[in-house]
């Protein structure tokens, strides 16, 4: 353990800061409560959940609103009443309405491009203070007439005569009536997330029992965690005309027996892939504040990471959509200079527990490395004491574009409360938890956290994104017109 | 766990959690056939796992990664003498598969890749089936196609595990089942997903995989766990209600008796031996089916249809193969000249191989139908669910339509379809050669024009050469490659290359005047005008023609070949080779030409095309052209026998290689009577010297154009000659 220490001190002496590049922090985090979609936050909207997080923010981190030149917020589903959901947030929680708000998506990852995009920001000198963050609100997805009814609806709009309106509305057969739900399917594979991850699981061997262990894991580190108070980036959050909400209710630690009862959610009869084992559909907003090290320090500040790097990988959205994480770990370690014994802290996001345990398998292995990563050997395993030691998305829930920053955040805490120095933040977006979310791309976000003297930590964001080039974004680019390239 | 200790060649299983998992893999093929040591093997390792109490179920499955058992080994039947060797291989087959069937433990076929013929036979006796939804997976009974039927029990047991309908649709077109429709139509029980990598390679992954659950099948079926039996729906039931009167039965016998005798005007028996099969299995019992499949089944096998229709199978897999070696480099930029209908599917047939493709034409209207056409088609598969729009899409992204030669720097291969003209052909071959690297190969896809005249406005012949493609080019499966005397090996092998990876059947050719195929058709179709011309309507010639095999009649194909384009190829042809292509005038053609009667593509031609009518009109302008050119029973063998004696020519003059390419041509090409097996095997087994015979009488009347070439004249004086061995 002492070689260990002093293996990390001579690293700590590379500060991982670049030149002529500023250093960039985390001031704080926070999320609301995580819950079940359905339950307490059933009658809200998108920008109701994203108001919360942010005037939490506010609230916590003292902020000054005229001094947040920027707001990002993530969203995946979108409400079509409010598109650009990070101005409605922003207004409704008593930010400036000088700032300048825009919206992102990158299915699972949304809000992890919300940080990346500020990290841009403040790295290319346009902003110092901007305020990130992601909301999904499952309770309510838009369900929309069919083509044809549209079609018909838009083209009475310009009906000059009577005879004309009629002449339309004669044309409404039963077939207009179909309501048009939010796709089942990817759109590129026409494969459902859940179906993709059970091939995946199958495909490194992962077994029922395998996976059922590591969502039960999940569960009751998350129910630990919450025990003993250490998810403190939770803010309460007051249902308009209802009580308060403090805590996540996914949190299930039941027991293997249990959760064998459970048929196969996706892949009949065979499948391993069920509900207990997988992400539930959750609704939740997050949000935290990002600045340059300096303007930080200026206000007094006692950042709480730096934030360093990060990767976006793509894959074939076929057969690789779930394996994000073994493809960019490397490669932002290997961007930084570090190895795997270096990391102290990591959070991957889970999706499925079949995919996380597919993850680290194909990171354990030498085939995969060699036949489909082109390195000579394997990546390695991270080790399991130092892996989501306080639940992940299986247990506290996945509402997708806000989980991102509830990682980063995580990583951060962890960091802090255990005396670590380096995390990673890996997350692939599987949007397709149950039926609705119809977002393909795997999408993967990870932070590396390094830990300074003092109270500061650095960050290494490293994000990887599912289609099919592989693109490193440099923190001088300008992250705007990376997204608009990406879609 | 434990495993056999005796090592087989085809045919291996070891016992896994009380399953017997018996793996075929035959060592000198790429794919697995039902042969007679596959068979004693697999009858051994049956003995031994159902005397082994131990083994509560078994699983069959394949080690190879595209093929489950592809069929019954061809050439088993091919050795046999006589019809009653071949009925006792059928019996022999139907004894094991019957066993299969009453096994006392359950059976679990686990297919992936193709389970055809005789290996679907092999899999339906079995008590549950699965199969990897991987696009290598195909069920289907293919027999017919062969001449032949489902000769193991197949003709039996289908119509009861499917229906009479979708037992006679599977039999009769021997079409191939993706694994979606088999489920549906309950000829799989279960699905399952093909793999990615993970940590073993797709295919090695998806096989383990589908072991995995195949053997938890058999143990659920052993133990009661899973059934076989399926809650039959109401339509189900009222189907089975139905079909259960023998008056509804007799109907649909009938029904199908006819249509089948109005697609293949009694030329092919196969399909009513099949019909005649499944009757009597379901009028007589079983044990009388079963006789009938056997006996019919040798009796087929010893027909010259069957013997023609497993030729063309062979020469069909021969055709499919690279002769002239790798070429020195792939084709990646492929640059296709004319966005017409032929270049625009030539277009089509590339980019969904995923080769950049540049389309370019001279005009925007010109461009833009080529480009329309290669979405249509692309399209058109989307409707069917053949493939998804996102691959549409990436399909299309392939593409570039252009009317500049911007890019041309960067091909390796163009192949023009400009206007059958040697001056644009000429003015073309220099434009291009300005632009394109060294290597670059130009192809020419002419129907007509000499190669070696093309080529002489080039300044590097050794680089040319002709592409040939047949219309439409998605649908037609021939690709006739001409080479000159200075064409060289390498362009050669890269064009047959090119055509491989466009999924073609590919004959190669020597250089002149209509190479092989158009010659061969000109003497036919100007054998089909003089037929008109003597008063013979299109839908009588049409009719005529048909009744030979052809699928499509001589006017019919005159009107899709272009009359315009006939016209101009029988002028040429006439010219260069002389009265041996007389017979109609050619001053029909023209005048039908002038009057803006091209064919299909301009609405009219020998018929009126309309766009919702299915039913062809005559079209009046053209009966008044024929009555103002005035000039039968033996029509048929006229038409045929112009067509076959030009095609034993190309031989003898070296324009073709050999007889297989040359019936693989007539067959995939011109749509030569499938059932005559193409030319060169339709003289083996018509009789050269018959053929002669007849030749000679019409000379008396027509001319020279019936005089029998000098090879025909060989095989006619010594019957020993043969094209096929």
């Amino acid at each position: 353990r002492f070689v260990f220490r002093m293996f990390v001190m001579t690293k700590t002496k590379k500060t991982l800061a670049k030149p002529n590049v500023k250093n960039i922090v985390l001031v704080d985090g926070v999320r609301t409560p995580f819950l079940l979609s359905g339950t307490s936050y059933s009658d809200l909207m998108p920008h109701d959940l994203g108001r919360g997080a942010l005037q939490g923010l506010l609230n916590r981190t003292g902020v000054p609103k005229e001094i947040v030149d920027h707001i990002i917020y993530g969203i995946v589903i979108q409400e079509v009443k409010t598109s650009n959901v990070a101005r409605e947030a922003a207004l409704g929680a008593g930010f400036s309405d000088k700032t300048p708000a825009h919206t992102v998506t990158m299915a699972c990852i949304s809000s992890n491009q919300a940080m990346t995009s500020a990290v841009g920001l403040i790295a290319a000198g346009q902003c110092d203070v901007v305020v990130a963050g992601g909301v999904e609100f499952m309770s309510d997805v838009p369900i929309r007439h069919s083509r044809k009814m549209r079609k018909t609806m838009l083209s009475l709009n310009k009906a000059k005569t009577l005879g004309q309106r009629l002449s339309l509305l004669g044309s409404i057969r039963m077939g207009h009536l179909m309501p048009e739900l939010p796709a089942v399917a990817e759109f590129s594979t026409a494969e459902s997330m859940g179906h993709s991850a059970d091939r995946l699981a199958a495909a490194f061997g992962v077994t029922r029992v395998e996976q059922d262990e590591y969502a039960l894991r999940s569960h009751r580190l998350a129910k630990k965690a919450q025990d003993e108070g250490l998810l403190s980036d939770i803010i309460s959050f007051q249902v308009p005309g209802k009580n308060i909400i403090s805590a996540d209710n996914g949190i299930r630690p039941t027991s293997m027996e249990q959760m064998g009862k459970l048929k196969p959610a996706f892949v009949k009869p065979h499948g391993t892939v069920t509900a207990a084992n997988s992400s539930f559909l959750t609704d939740g907003a997050s949000a935290v504040l990002i600045m340059s090290e300096e303007k930080a320090l200026a206000l007094g500040y006692k950042p709480k990471a730096y934030l360093r790097d990060f990767v976006y990988v793509s894959q074939d959205p076929k057969d690789q959509l779930l394996l994000g994480p073994t493809y960019a770990t490397p490669k932002v370690l290997e961007k930084s200079g570090l190895t795997m014994e270096d990391i102290d802290v990591f959070e991957f996001h889970e999706a499925f527990a079949g995919q996380i345990v597919a993850n680290l398998k194909a990171m354990d292995s030498d085939w995969f490395a060699q036949n489909c990563m082109g390195r000579k050997s394997k990546v390695g395993v991270p080790p399991m004491e130092k892996f989501n030691t306080w639940g992940g998305s299986l247990s506290l829930g996945h509402p997708f574009a806000a989980t991102g920053c509830r990682l980063v955040t995580t990583v951060a805490h962890r960091l802090q409360k255990e005396g670590g120095q380096y995390g990673v933040v890996a997350a692939c977006a599987a949007g397709g938890q149950v039926f609705l979310p119809k977002y393909t791309y795997a999408q993967l976000a990870r932070a590396d956290t390094e830990y300074s003297r003092g109270a500061t930590v650095q960050v290494f964001l490293v994000h990887s994104f599912g289609l099919f080039s592989v693109h490193v974004l440099c923190m001088k680019m300008t992250m705007c017109k990376s997204v608009q390239k990406h879609f | 766990m434990s495993s056999s200790l005796l090592a087989r060649t085809y045919a291996n299983y070891e016992i896994k959690d009380g399953v017997a998992v018996i793996r075929i893999n035959d060592p000198n093929s790429k794919v697995n056939t039902l042969s007679k040591p596959l068979q004693a093997e697999m009858t051994e390792i049956l003995e031994e796992i159902w005397g082994n109490s131990a083994v509560k179920g078994a699983v069959l499955i394949s080690s190879k990664p595209g093929s489950f058992i592809a069929g019954a080994d061809l050439n088993m039947i091919q050795a046999c003498k006589s019809a009653e060797e071949v009925t006792t291989l059928s019996q022999e087959g139907q004894k094991m598969f019957d066993k299969i069937e009453k096994s006392p433990i359950p059976i679990v076929a686990a297919i992936n890749g193709s389970c055809l013929g005789g290996g679907l036979e092999f899999a339906i006796a079995c008590q549950y089936r699965l199969a990897t939804k991987s696009k290598k997976t195909v069920l289907g009974t293919p027999e017919v196609m062969l001449g032949l039927l489902p000769g193991a029990g197949g003709t039996q047991r289908l119509p009861k595990m499917l229906g009479i309908p979708a037992a006679f649709d599977m039999m009769l077109t021997g079409r191939n089942i993706r694994p979606d429709k088999a489920k549906k139509m309950g000829l799989v029980h279960q699905l399952v997903d093909p793999l990615g990598p993970g940590l073993k390679s797709p295919e090695e992954a998806t096989i383990q995989y589908l072991e995995t659950v195949a053997i938890e099948a058999a143990k659920n079926l052993a133990n009661k766990k899973l059934s076989v039996k399926k809650e039959k729906g109401l339509v189900q039931k009222l189907q089975d209600m139905v079909m259960g009167l023998p008056f509804v039965r007799k109907q649909i016998y009938n029904m199908v008796t006819k249509k089948v005798m109005g697609q293949t005007k009694g030329l092919y028996p196969a399909p009513l031996k099949i019909i005649e099969c499944v009757q009597t299995g379901i009028e007589k019992g079983t044990t009388a089916g079963s006789l009938a499949e056997s006996v019919n089944f040798g009796n087929l096998a010893m027909t010259s249809e069957s013997l023609a229709l497993r030729g063309l199978y062979h020469g069909q897999v021969a055709c499919k193969k690279n002769n002239f070696g790798s070429p020195a480099r792939d084709v990646k930029n492929l640059a296709v000249l004319g966005a017409g209908l032929m270049g625009a599917g030539i277009a089509q047939v590339t980019v969904d191989k995923s080769v950049r493709t540049i389309l370019k034409d001279t005009t925007v209207e010109g461009l833009t139908r080529g480009q329309q056409q290669v979405y249509k088609g692309l399209n058109d598969k989307t409707k069917k669910k053949a493939i998804t729009s996102f691959q549409r899409d990436t399909t299309m992204s392939f593409l570039t339509g252009q009317l500049d030669y911007r890019g041309f720097d960067q091909a390796d291969m163009v192949i023009e379809a400009v206007f059958e003209d040697l001056n644009v052909k000429h003015k073309v071959i220099k434009e291009v050669e300005a632009v394109i690297p060294p290597h670059c190969i130009f192809a020419t896809n002419t129907s007509a024009l000499p190669i070696k005249e093309i080529a002489a406005a080039s300044k590097r012949p050794e680089k040319v050469i002709g592409m040939h493609y047949f219309s439409p080019v998605d649908k037609m499966q021939l690709l006739e490659i001409i080479t000159t005397d200075k064409t060289s090996k390498d362009t050669t092998a890269s064009a047959v290359a090119v055509g491989l990876k466009q999924g073609k059947i590919i004959i190669v050719v020597g250089d002149g005047p209509g190479f092989y195929t158009t010659r061969c058709l000109a003497a036919m179709l100007a054998e089909a005008v003089r037929v008109l011309q003597e008063g013979v309507g299109p839908k009588k010639l049409d009719a005529l023609t048909k009744g030979l095999g052809f699928p499509v009649g001589g006017a019919a194909l005159a009107d899709e070949v272009g009359i315009d384009v006939a016209a101009h190829v029988a002028e040429d042809l006439g010219k260069a080779l002389g009265s041996r292509f007389g017979g109609g005038n050619v001053e029909v053609l023209k005048t039908m030409v002038q009057k803006g009667y091209k064919g299909r593509k301009s609405g009219k031609g020998c018929y009126v095309y309309e766009k919702k009518s299915k039913d062809k009109k005559v079209n009046p302008g053209v009966e008044e052209i024929l009555k103002n050119h005035k000039s039968c029973t033996d029509v048929q063998y006229r038409l045929l026998s112009r067509f076959v004696n030009e095609s034993v020519l190309c031989l003898q003059e070296g324009i073709l290689p050999d007889p297989v390419q040359g019936d693989i041509g007539a067959v995939f090409g011109l749509g030569f009577p499938p059932c005559l097996g193409g030319p060169f095997r339709f003289v083996d087994s018509f009789g050269a010297d018959k053929l002669v015979q007849k030749m000679h009488r019409y000379e008396e009347v027509y001319g020279n154009q019936f005089s029998p070439c000098q090879l025909l004249l060989d095989h006619a004086k010594d019957s020993n000659k043969r094209f096929h061995k």
